[in-house]
């Protein structure tokens, strides 16, 4: 039994003086994912049926090599910042937590890094 | 994790009926939130028919004419019956408002009327608010500053410097949208909430206060401010017509102006 008075208890452990640069980066990488999905949609609707050798050869472009990289960074890191806000809010008891979000930023990383890989891999022709 | 089911000794379930005696034509069912911590029970909801042609209009008269006349075991918080003392917050017809401003005639069908949700029952209607309470008064709510105020008179204010605290200053803490609130219910603990960053905000909007940064570091975390995901459900509950997420969003407004 812990016997705190309720206004210690309203204050913790006081304010951890960060969340502004989270929620900041959260609302960049939204806006910049705005033009960049637009521009994805439009563009695999308009290459669609295309044969194999096309493809290779739109992503082998260095506009849509490098927008596509783009898209990529920016998605994946806004994905992880969404994904750390729902596991805050849903995920309670300390290690469970840290656990989920560490695994889910290791995860989103991997991820990232796996995608841009293969677009590096088509783009210079490896 | 968030508990979405509630344990099996809280699950409510339903209690005794208490039929008009006399055959009133204009009678409306009360279905009321019961739990009493000495019985020991599972919460029930009691159902009370209630005469509205010998019954003042809002929800609130209707509560009070139930304990008057038909069940005095029915326990509520009540004061002014004007909506100015926040008294009887309560949740009714699956919204947390004033029972003594809410009209019974605008409510269609059997009127529900439970606590304030999520918040531990004391008993009934009586939700225990200490932690609400707490939470209010860490955010320091007076007035701060290092200036001494003037020996021959009040600390001045330009009437547009006034004017930025409407809107702020009419809170009367009821706690109808903290309790409204998704993010209030999942992380309480922590999460201050609409009303104390309400509160918060009318003394950094405040022109005489001084102690703005000091505030604003107070605030600066993930969960006492960023738990608000601009859900809205407080600005919908309020029974005054507040905005606590134009204040929550001013907050954090300016939080990042003074990053950038």
């Amino acid at each position: 039994m812990r016997l705190r008075t309720p206004l210690a208890q309203a204050r913790g452990l006081g304010a951890a003086r960060e969340g502004i640069h989270h929620w900041w980066t959260q609302r960049l990488t939204a806006l910049a994912l705005i033009p960049l999905s637009l521009w994805l949609v439009a563009s695999i609707i308009t290459i669609t049926g295309a044969d194999y050798a096309t493809a290779v050869e739109w992503v082998q472009s260095p506009v849509v090599a490098v927008l596509l990289l783009l898209f990529i960074a920016v998605a994946f890191y806004h994905a992880q910042l969404g994904m750390q806000v729902v596991l805050e809010d849903y995920v309670h008891g300390g290690w469970a937590k840290v656990a989920t979000i560490i695994l889910s930023k290791f995860l989103m990383i991997a991820l990232a890094f796996v995608a841009g890989f293969a677009v590096l891999r088509v783009a210079l022709g490896g | 994790m968030a508990q979405f089911q509630l344990p099996p000794n809280s699950k409510v379930q339903s209690g005794k009926h208490h039929p008009l005696s006399n055959g009133a034509k204009n009678a409306r069912r009360f279905v009321v939130y019961r739990w009493d911590p000495d019985a020991g029970q599972n919460p029930r909801t009691d159902t009370y028919e209630v005469d509205l042609d010998t019954c003042s209009p809002m929800v609130l008269d209707a509560l009070i004419k139930i304990k008057n006349e038909m069940d005095p075991t029915l326990t509520f918080r009540r004061s002014c019956r004007e909506g100015v003392c926040g008294s009887c917050a309560m949740n009714i017809d699956g919204t947390n408002t004033l029972a003594c401003t809410k009209a019974i005639e605008d409510i269609k069908g059997d009127v529900r009327i439970y606590p304030l949700p999520h918040m531990p029952v004391v008993k009934d209607l009586v939700p225990d608010l200490t932690h609400f309470y707490a939470q209010y008064a860490s955010v320091e709510p007076w007035l701060q500053a290092q200036t001494a105020a003037p020996p021959d008179r009040e600390r001045l204010q330009s009437k547009e410097d006034r004017a930025r605290l409407d809107g702020l200053y009419e809170c009367i803490l009821c706690a109808c949208c903290s309790t409204s609130c998704p993010s209030y219910w999942w992380n309480g603990d922590r999460y201050l909430g609409p009303a104390s960053l309400l509160q918060a905000y009318r003394w950094i909007a405040d022109s005489r206060d001084e102690f703005t940064g000091e505030r604003l570091d107070e605030l600066a975390d993930p969960f006492r401010l960023y738990r608000c995901h601009t859900i809205m459900n407080c600005t919908r509950a309020c029974p005054k017509g507040l905005n606590p997420g134009k204040a929550i969003g001013e907050i954090k407004q300016l939080l990042a102006t003074r990053t950038l």
